[in-house]
């Protein structure tokens, strides 16, 4: 067995980190605690780094195939710690304002980081399960952290009793699972499956399922989605964001790999049921999107929607072509492509509610009516967000659809294409209502706090550097497609 | 070709989007607008002079399908490559944005609300135009089709008016979300067919050119045909789908109107032709039958509902709606002469429609009212404007001497020789026309002049000038139409699904 424990020298740097922010914490005084964002978030950088130099052109596994290093566990590697710093750095005003323990909040951040990570490479079901647990953990408390406020209780009640229930169901299908092949290894699985296509045990098919089910949770598929808008609104905005984009991404990650190097061969059992599955989250993500008075629970119902958009591509993942399965490297490319430029239009849609909230001391959307004379800079990033989300071009969200659909057309599902169109054509209607409030609509005139908004310089460059890479990459997608090829060559080899 | 000719249609596009980016950047406020629009302006006359020089340069007695070819890799994993090239029909399409840009630019001097946002937008607006007209990537096509209709929302739930009718007001901000959901939801149909166009010639190539030269099947064209012409349909008005757009078209503020009217909807005849007609003959063919019917419906339904409308600017709209319908008779005809009569109908509308919204915009800026119950006798006030009026009518109605009866005689020649009847009853439609548009020219121009209106201001200078223009063109291009009958004739040609 080849244990090469440097190789993990990555995942080291980020645990001391996490340490070292806990330790630093008790050093400083209460007042400049909120600077601890910057030692975890240059932490996060330094890992990847490190990362990118030691697992360049990597490809081992650790532990017999419990964790994997490729070019897949990298480009996750690089993008979760990338982005759990982003968010690191936006909670600064906010932790500064609402935030007694930055020590703490931090810390808990960079180990959900060291989770998602394992969520990525993990190579065997069971590894896969500590990793997500990991995650959870960190998520628990931090949704909660607001203990003086009602709604941030009940997002925590919420969160923790139904993430207990998904990660139990998780663990009754790994079981089933482990009771029909013998195996939690992910190439086992897949040989299993390979060997008995066509008589699966329906042990091992409900098993599947549960497995399904219990991620569904975790990403807020519906009909799982339901805990979502209350924790997204409960939760202080930072780990909303957090729990939106980078737990989204990491769930997907270890989705994307369990479906490509396990689950493949049993494709046919699996492809409609995730179909499905991406319709009722398109469509109840959307439309219930519509109805929504405050931006937080919006967004929430927006990123159900977008999770329907990233189901899509799990479903496309592969086609069968004459009894035989053929992988769709397409798919895989567009879901983290997908996951990769919807990162940025919420974080920076994020930024902007921070920025709001902290000013007028409210996420109702009726907020932001004439929120161009209070701020244009603001009001533009918000806009320029929103569109990309909607998939509107110029923006990193309209290539980003486009690759996703045309990868489901390829796969043979032109059907949920055009499902998936007709949803975004839903959204684009809440993404304009919003426009419209921020560009034609005046300040409420109850309104009595003061007009103009000022934005912390720190935020103002992350808006900036979020609103650039919305744009970027919606003009010039080719580098940030190149390193997708890479990392779905890792997993769907042969394709 | 010398270099220029390699890179003049990325700079066609590239200036728009350019220009809307300075301003965005480019902060004032008050006096300093004017400036900016100073700016806007020499940005639309430099478009115009490079789609001049793309006129001069056009080879249009032998040349290739598509000149000023300009391809660059984009995007490898889909085959996606900015490739920009022009045939003979977006050549007339261009000559018509180049005339529309500066003439809007022009009209929207006198908005002074927000002046500075508006430009941005227009400038976003057109540089999709062009975008699409000169697009030879299916990818970039429908990019750049979607550009051009998303600043619509704005434009017209900002600088745009609402209309009260006598039970219900019909408001702004309705029938811009109407416009764009309708158009969004047209593209979807028309994201289904090129993805399905994708797969299905399996090139790993969103080329156009490429498609047009794979020969689908004919089952795969029969399902994909429909899709693409109702989804491009959509924004030309096609019947029973037209109703965002008189909406849409009263409310927007004039400028909007001229370039949405006059230049927008055309992209949508223009689409049929491009991804539709060319690529897929078979499936053209067969629901040429089904274009035809809905077109008749169009012309006739439309000028029926012009008559009865009360609103000057509702009037016109539907006159856009019923003049549309002549564009997709001529396609429907699969004749030379029928889709070269389309495509000049589709100039010749562009710039009438931009003339009559020049004149509807200058009455109501004055008078706060549309209603033409409320209108009368203006000539005597307002005399260029009622000429100019009375030159657009004449034009809208096909009086010989003007290009919508050289477009619409053409429309009629290549409709006789596939369906004669129908040809008859577009005749009718012509009849129709030519009621409503001389009793709305003798009921607000002509008879009585109302107390109320005695002090009316005539035509302002910027008005004077784009009117002056762009009734000149229609005057031009009436007379002697062999130029531009023979550009648009040159991309006609290629196209194996025309005959004749």
């Amino acid at each position: 067995m080849n244990v090469n424990f440097s190789l993990l020298a990555p995942e080291y740097v980020l645990v001391g980190v996490a340490f070292a922010v806990l330790a630093v914490d008790l050093m400083l005084p209460r007042r400049h605690r909120f600077h601890l964002s910057w030692l975890a978030a240059g932490g996060l950088v330094l890992s990847a780094a490190v990362a990118m130099v030691l697992r360049w052109d990597t490809v081992e596994t650790l532990y017999g195939g419990l964790f994997i290093a490729d070019k897949f566990s990298l480009f996750f590697f690089v993008f979760l710690t990338v982005l759990t710093a982003v968010i690191v750095l936006i909670s600064n005003d906010y932790v500064r304002q609402h935030i007694r323990q930055p020590g703490e909040f931090y810390a808990l951040m960079v180990f959900a980081a060291v989770g998602m990570i394992g969520m990525a490479a993990a190579g065997e079901l069971l590894t896969a399960y500590v990793a997500l647990e990991l995650l959870s953990f960190s998520l628990y408390v931090l949704v909660a952290f607001r203990r003086e406020d009602a709604r941030g209780n009940e997002a925590g009640v919420k969160y923790i009793v139904l993430g207990a229930f998904s990660s139990a169901i998780l663990l009754y299908g790994i079981s089933m699972v482990w009771g029909a092949t013998g195996t939690t290894y992910y190439d086992g699985i897949s040989e299993h499956l390979a060997l008995n296509a066509g008589n699966l045990d329906s042990t091992l098919i409900l098993g599947l399922a549960l497995i399904i089910a219990g991620l569904g949770f975790k990403v807020a598929a519906a009909p799982f989605h339901m805990w979502a808008p209350d924790t997204y609104q409960g939760a202080p905005t930072p780990i909303t964001a957090f729990l939106a984009v980078a737990s989204k991404a990491a769930a997907f990650a270890l989705i994307l790999r369990l479906f490509t190097q396990a689950l493949m061969p049993a494709l046919e059992e699996w492809q409609v049921l995730v179909a499905v599955l991406a319709v009722a989250t398109m469509v109840i993500g959307n439309l219930v999107a519509i109805v929504q008075s405050n931006i937080k629970r919006m967004l929430a119902y927006s990123s159900v929607g977008q999770v329907g958009f990233l189901l899509v591509g799990i479903a496309a993942l592969g086609h069968i072509e004459g009894g035989a399965v053929i992988p769709v490297a397409l798919a895989s490319d567009a879901v983290m492509l997908h996951m990769v430029g919807y990162a940025f239009a919420n974080l920076a849609a994020f930024t902007v509610v921070i920025a709001v909230s902290n000013h007028i001391g409210t996420d109702e959307l009726s907020g932001y009516s004439g929120l161009v004379k209070r701020s244009p800079y603001l009001s533009l990033v918000m806009a320029v967000a929103l569109f990309s989300l909607a998939g509107l071009p110029f923006f990193v969200g309209f290539l980003t659809k486009f690759y996703l659909f045309t990868a489901a057309a390829e796969a043979g599902l032109l059907w949920l294409a055009g499902i998936a169109m007709a949803a975004s054509v839903v959204s684009l209607y809440y993404y304009l209502m919003v426009v419209k409030r921020m560009f034609i609509d005046d300040v409420a005139e109850s309104d009595d706090t003061p007009l103009a908004i000022a934005i912390p310089r720190l935020s103002w460059m992350l808006l900036a550097g979020l609103l650039i890479g919305t744009v970027l990459l919606g003009l010039y997608p080719q580098p940030l497609a190149d390193a997708v090829t890479a990392a779905s060559g890792a997993i769907l080899p042969g394709a | 070709m010398n270099g220029f000719d390699d890179s003049v249609l990325t700079l066609l596009v590239v200036l728009p989007f350019a220009a809307a980016l300075a301003l965005i950047l480019w902060s004032g406020e008050g006096d300093q607008l004017r400036p900016m629009k100073w700016f806007s302006a020499g940005v639309a006359l430099s478009t115009t002079a490079l789609v001049v020089w793309i006129l001069l340069r056009f080879d249009y007695t032998d040349g290739p399908q598509y000149q000023f070819i300009s391809e660059t890799d984009w995007l490898d994993q889909l085959g996606i490559g900015f490739d920009l090239g022009v045939d003979g029909i977006a050549v007339a399409m261009l000559a018509l944005t180049a005339i529309a840009f500066p003439a809007a630019i022009l009209i929207g001097w006198n908005v002074d609300a927000r002046s500075k946002d508006y430009l941005i937008l227009l400038n976003l607006l057109v540089g999709g135009v062009y975008g699409t007209f000169i697009s030879l990537d299916l990818f970039f096509l429908f990019f750049f089709y979607e550009i051009s209709v998303l600043p619509m929302y704005l434009l017209i739930s900002f600088w745009g008016s609402s209309t009260s009718f006598p039970r219900f007001t019909r408001s702004k901000e309705y029938s811009a979300m109407k416009l764009v959901l309708f158009l969004v939801g047209g593209s979807v149909l028309i994201w289904v067919s090129i993805i399905a166009m994708f797969v299905q010639a399996d090139l790993n190539s969103f080329s156009l050119i490429d498609m047009q030269s794979v020969g689908f099947d004919e089952s795969f064209q029969k399902w994909v045909f429909p899709l693409l012409m109702v989804g491009f349909g959509l924004l030309g008005g096609l019947w029973p789908l037209h109703t965002w757009s008189p909406d849409g078209h009263v409310a927007a503020p004039t400028s909007v109107s001229m370039l949405h009217a006059g230049v927008l909807m055309k992209l949508g005849a223009f689409g049929i032709i491009r991804v539709g007609i060319q690529t897929m003959p078979e499936g053209a063919e067969a629901w040429a039958p089904l274009l035809l019917g809905m077109g008749a419906v169009n012309v006739i339904y439309g000028s029926i509902a012009a008559m009865s409308q009360t609103d000057l600017k509702y009037v016109i709209g539907y006159s856009s709606v019923s003049h549309m319908g002549y564009v997709f008779l001529g396609l429907a005809s699969l004749h030379t002469l029928g889709v070269t009569g389309a495509v000049l109908q589709m100039f010749s509308h562009g710039i009438m429609t931009a003339l009559m919204f020049t004149l509807a915009g200058a009455i109501y800026g004055s008078s706060h009212t549309r209603d033409i119950g409320m209108l009368s006798g203006l000539a005597k006030v307002m005399p260029v404007g009622a000429f100019f009026f009375a030159v657009a009518g004449f034009a809208s109605l096909g009086l010989p001497g003007f290009s919508g009866f050289v477009a619409e005689l053409l429309v009629f020649l290549g409709l006789f020789q596939t369906y004669p009847w129908v040809g008859a009853l577009a005749v009718i439609g012509a009849g129709i026309t030519a009621v409503y548009m001389l009793r709305l020219l003798a009921k607000v121009y002509f008879g009585e002049t109302d107390r109320r209106w005695e002090s009316l201001p005539d035509l302002k200078l910027n008005e004077k000038l784009v009117a002056g223009t762009l009734a000149l063109i229609l005057l031009v291009v009436g007379l002697a139409p062999f130029f531009l009958i023979d550009v648009i004739r040159e991309g006609v040609r290629h196209i194996p699904a025309v005959t004749g």
